[in-house]
């Protein structure tokens, strides 16, 4: 059988988790060496992968397929498209600074940490590569026990009940979606999402098709009301979860979004946009309000994680109310390439903020703002990313933050003036509470003398800050080749919702 | 006189009879109970019977015997071989945990092999009388086997309430059997199926309904039971193995020979009583199993929502639902053998290792075997990349198939309710500071079959075509 690619950064990174595993603490010093050489080793294995993809089609490429179980007519099917190469990216690229950020801080049981988070990425890239939704389902679930072993075990005082709460959660959300994907199979006759992406569906089918995707997606994106289980599994989460919690899992929804629920059901996203739309803005507005109060830090980030996701499901779902308003679907395009857009910058601001808390815990063990103050003082490098990241987070031009939202607001012009004033609204409270945090944490007098004895970054952190930070600009300054890479798909996908789905006759 | 010839198919189930036999004999003359004699004199006769059952047994064509009382057909062969290694592993797992009890005698390995050949009537059974006799055999062995730990007074009780509970219903088959042998005056189950396509006596609802009871009784599916708590805690742990994991093989094979061969020819009077059974079934057993602090107890209220799923399969009558329903009842017994085998293997001479708060830390104490207590309990929660979740996802294709939406909705519902109590011991076991306790010293080679066991419910998980496919063959 021929092994391609996108197989190799699957298992790659799995089989270096489980050899990591089998290292044990004994051997804690290789397990360590061994993750860290698995996860750059399946980043390098990426470039490759983009170097292939061909963004002049919107086709699937790198394909894989492979008889994986001929009783359910199910496929080990692989490749990716415009959508699912950048979060591919991503997930590739967090993984690395989680590894050297987990590298001396984690004194307990260090090698099952990192096999965690290995195995994690393997199946976070199986979730965006998997071209078979069974598949596709089996990776998304499996996801599920490293993530609740990682909050479980190294996570703060309130471990077992975060992640309790998170696996229940959105294994309730999931479930229902294999309800979905079972019915979509029997009647398609297979399990590839291609083959449910083309079939014909009546409104009554979507609907119900629509809600039950609808309820994985939203909670794993997560959207209000349902993101209630986030602030507590960040908070708990050591730094390494929040990371790719953040960075990467937030995306799944999102991309669930994108791939199933908008061309699977476009007429039921049609009619019911106005429910996603409305959601999205109370995320946008409401959770951005709620992290404006928050007093601990990685709260603050968690809710305002929430409120840029908002922006995603935003511009992916204003579709509909463009061409309504404008008649033509030009204008469309950009909610969806924002949508993307701000998928990808968040994955690295969001994850570099929480990496930045982490510096923060690992010298004061705490994350309440108010033992915080003045840590310039002491830290000026250090408290200079924090400052670039948190201006980041808050959408200012030159830095990736800006290109999604700015995307998306263009995009709610065209759709509605309400839509795009209120969605603009987070470019102020954004600013509001990210200037804020900074305000109170970095700037000031030092605040006590646990402040004045923190020490500034050492190489390790400066390194990982320092690549995330470059990466965050360039997106910023430069983000023609994201988006070069993701257009021809997008227009495909486009075309794909504003086609009627419903059997004529 | 009927000729030898005939009998070659039911050369597996003459062999357990003379393996019994054997085992008691030895055990009259030698002190067998010594160094694990018995268990190895076990070990070797259903390493034979196994062969047998493979070289004779298999059916490849459908074949009856002794006058139609008796069918060998794919289905027969695949449930005996699987009825056979899973008592070799319960035999392995169950060594030691009965030595250091004082329970060596041979007589707990003849009771194992009676039931077992309890079991091997069932699954071949093609008449009335036959599935009678296999319940019997299969029943009255389990009733003994309870009570085997003589001096427990847990056990004394459980065996009491498992017998009396046990009469009642297979006096309840009884009935329903005498009442379907009067209105269609044949016990052949070939011969019925023929019959009641045809009929529509009152009788026969209320036959079938008796029917039904007992099955959900064997199942132990709400509301009947209550018996399967008490049990599954007072048993010794060894037995609760047997119940849980081997005599679920019985099981299944009493309802696929009675209800969808025997009563083929009326599936809607059967197949809406299973699927209220099932609901209740789903409901109480994962709703009351997040109330118990005892694992043995936890893992008996996960059987009952476990059979919920089991009979979800049948109540779709269609084929494809009994094939899902195999499939599940296959994947069960497999994460079953294990999880009591991790208790029994973690039991020590004065201590049971039963309670869930005795799983505090055992990932510091025992990373290894609190790692295939995580896979059993994700894979028994249903969560990929694990058998337990295959299993799960075909009886809710199944389900969809036949139109059933609204059961597949709750019985995914029901698994999310299910998961938590799982994860608990996950919990326990990993996000829990280690509980002052030494720490056991399972042997090597039976840590290592548990490890087999895990490994397989892995495989099983990644790469379930081949126990799906067999499932599709051997039902159809």
């Amino acid at each position: 059988m021929h092994i391609g690619l996108l197989s190799v950064v699957i298992w790659l990174p799995i089989g270096g988790g489980l050899l990591t595993l089998v290292c044990g603490d004994r051997f804690a010093r290789a397990g360590r060496w061994l993750a860290l050489l698995s996860s750059l080793a399946t980043l390098i294995l990426c470039v490759p992968i983009y170097l292939l993809f061909d963004d002049r089609t919107s086709s699937f490429q790198l394909i894989e397929r492979a008889s994986w179980i001929p009783v359910l007519h199910s496929q080990y099917a692989l490749g990716v498209d415009g959508i699912s190469l950048p979060l591919i990216l991503l997930t590739a690229f967090m993984t690395v600074p989680v590894i050297i950020a987990g590298w001396t801080v984690i004194e307990k049981r260090p090698s099952q940490y990192f096999a965690a988070f290995l195995i994690m990425e393997g199946l976070m890239i199986g979730v965006f590569a998997a071209l078979d939704s069974l598949l596709f389902y089996f990776f998304w679930e499996a996801m599920l026990i490293p993530m609740f072993v990682i909050i479980g075990i190294w996570g703060g005082p309130r471990r077992v009940y975060a992640t309790l709460k998170f696996f229940l959660y959105t294994f309730l959300g999931s479930v229902l979606m294999l309800v979905a994907l079972v019915y979509l199979y029997l009647k398609t006759g297979d399990y590839s999402i291609a083959s449910m992406q083309s079939l014909p569906l009546t409104m009554a089918e979507q609907r119900w098709i629509f809600f039950a995707f609808l309820i994985a997606f939203a909670v794993k994106v997560p959207m209000w009301p349902v993101h209630t289980w986030l602030p507590d599994a960040h908070v708990e989460a050591p730094t390494g979860g929040s990371v790719i919690l953040a960075a990467i899992m937030l995306k799944m929804g999102g991309y669930g979004l994108l791939r199933f629920s908008l061309p699977i059901t476009p007429d039921a996203s049609h009619a019911l946009d106005w429910l996603i739309v409305s959601m999205s803005l109370i995320a946008v507005i409401y959770i951005a309000f709620v992290a404006l109060v928050q007093q601990d830090m990685k709260k603050l980030v968690a809710y305002s994680s929430i409120a840029h996701m908002g922006f995603v499901t935003l511009g992916a779902f204003l579709t509909f109310f463009i061409v309504s308003a404008s008649g033509s679907s030009r204008g469309a395009i950009n909610g969806l390439d924002g949508a993307m857009a701000q998928m990808i910058s968040h994955g690295l601001i969001s994850g570099a903020m929480f990496l930045c808390i982490g510096v923060m815990y690992d010298r004061m063990h705490t994350r309440e703002i108010s033992a915080y103050g003045g840590v310039i003082n002491v830290m000026p490098k250090f408290a200079g990313f924090m400052v670039l990241f948190a201006l980041a987070n808050s959408g200012l031009p030159g830095t990736s933050g800006f290109v999604g939202e700015f995307l998306v607001i263009l995009a709610s012009f065209k759709a509605s003036f309400w839509f795009a004033l209120m969605a603009a609204t987070i470019m102020v409270i954004g600013a509001a509470y990210n200037l804020w945090l900074v305000k109170r944490v970095i700037y000031g007098p030092v605040a006590n003398d646990h402040v004045a004895a923190m020490k500034d970054l050492n190489g390790r952190e400066f390194l990982v800050l320092g690549v995330i930070a470059v990466s965050v600009l360039l997106l910023g300054v430069f983000p023609g080749p994201m988006l070069k890479m993701m257009e021809a798909t997008m227009q495909h996908l486009l075309q794909q919702i504003l086609m009627s789905k419903i059997p004529v006759g | 006189m009927m000729p030898l010839g005939s009998m070659t198919a039911a050369i597996p189930e003459i062999w357990l009879t003379f393996s019994a036999c054997l085992i008691l004999l030895l055990d009259v003359y030698f002190d067998t109970g010594r160094r694990g004699f018995n268990t190895m004199i076990t070990l070797l006769m259903l390493a034979i019977g196994a062969i047998l059952t493979s070289t004779y047994g298999m059916g490849l064509q459908r074949e009856l015997l002794f006058n139609g009382l008796y069918v060998v057909d794919p289905l027969a062969g695949f449930l005996k071989l699987a009825a056979l290694v899973a008592m070799a592993t319960t035999v392995f797992y169950s060594q030691d945990y009965l030595n250091q009890r004082g329970m060596k005698g041979g007589e707990y390995q003849v009771l194992c092999v009676t039931a077992l050949l309890g079991i091997f009537v069932l699954i071949s059974a093609n008449s009335l009388l036959t599935v009678y006799l296999g319940i019997e055999l299969l029943s009255l062995s389990l009733y003994a086997m309870v009570a085997f730990d003589r001096d427990s007074g847990i056990a004394a009780e459980a065996a009491i309430k498992y017998f009396v509970l046990g009469a009642i219903a297979s006096g309840v088959m009884l009935y329903g059997m005498s009442m379907l042998y009067g209105i269609t005056g044949t016990l052949d189950l070939d011969r019925l199926s023929r019959f009641a396509a045809h009929s529509h006596d009152a009788g026969l609802i209320i036959g079938v309904a008796f029917v039904v009871v007992t099955i959900a009784f064997k199942f132990g599916a709400v509301p009947f039971h209550m018996w399967v708590p008490d049990v599954y805690q007072g048993a010794p742990t060894s037995v609760t193995l047997y119940i849980a994991a081997v005599s679920n093989l019985g099981s299944f094979a009493l309802i696929i020979r009675l209800l969808t061969h025997g009563l083929a020819g009326m599936p809607t009077l059967w197949t809406q009583m299973l699927a209220a059974v099932a609901v209740l079934s789903l409901a109480i057993g994962n709703v009351v199993a997040i109330a118990q602090t005892n694992l043995k107890r936890m893992l008996a209220y996960s059987s009952i929502a476990n059979a919920g799923f089991v009979l979800l399969g049948f109540s779709t009558g269609q084929v494809v639902g009994y094939q899902a329903s195999l499939n599940f009842t296959v994947a069960y017994v497999l994460t079953t053998l294990a999880s009591f085998g991790t208790v029994l293997l973690l039991s020590r001479k004065d201590f049971e290792h039963e309670e869930i708060s005795d799983f505090r830390g055992l990932s510091t104490r025992d990373p290894i075997m609190a790692a295939l207590m995580l896979v059993l309990m994700f894979s028994t929660a249903g969560v990929p990349p694990f058998v337990g979740f295959w299993a799960k996802l075909w009886i809710i294709q199944a389900l969809l198939s036949s139109g059933h939406v609204w059961l597949a909705t709750f019985a995914v519902l029901m698994s999310v309710i299910g998961a938590f109590y799982y994860l608990r011991v996950v919990w326990y076991m990993f996000f829990e500071a280690p509980a002052e306790r030494p720490a056991s010293e399972p042997r090597a080679s039976v840590r290592m079959i548990l490890v087999l066991n895990t490994l397989a419910v892995v495989a099983l998980g990644l790469l379930p075509n081949a126990l799906l496919s067999i499932c599709q063959r051997v039902i159809r």
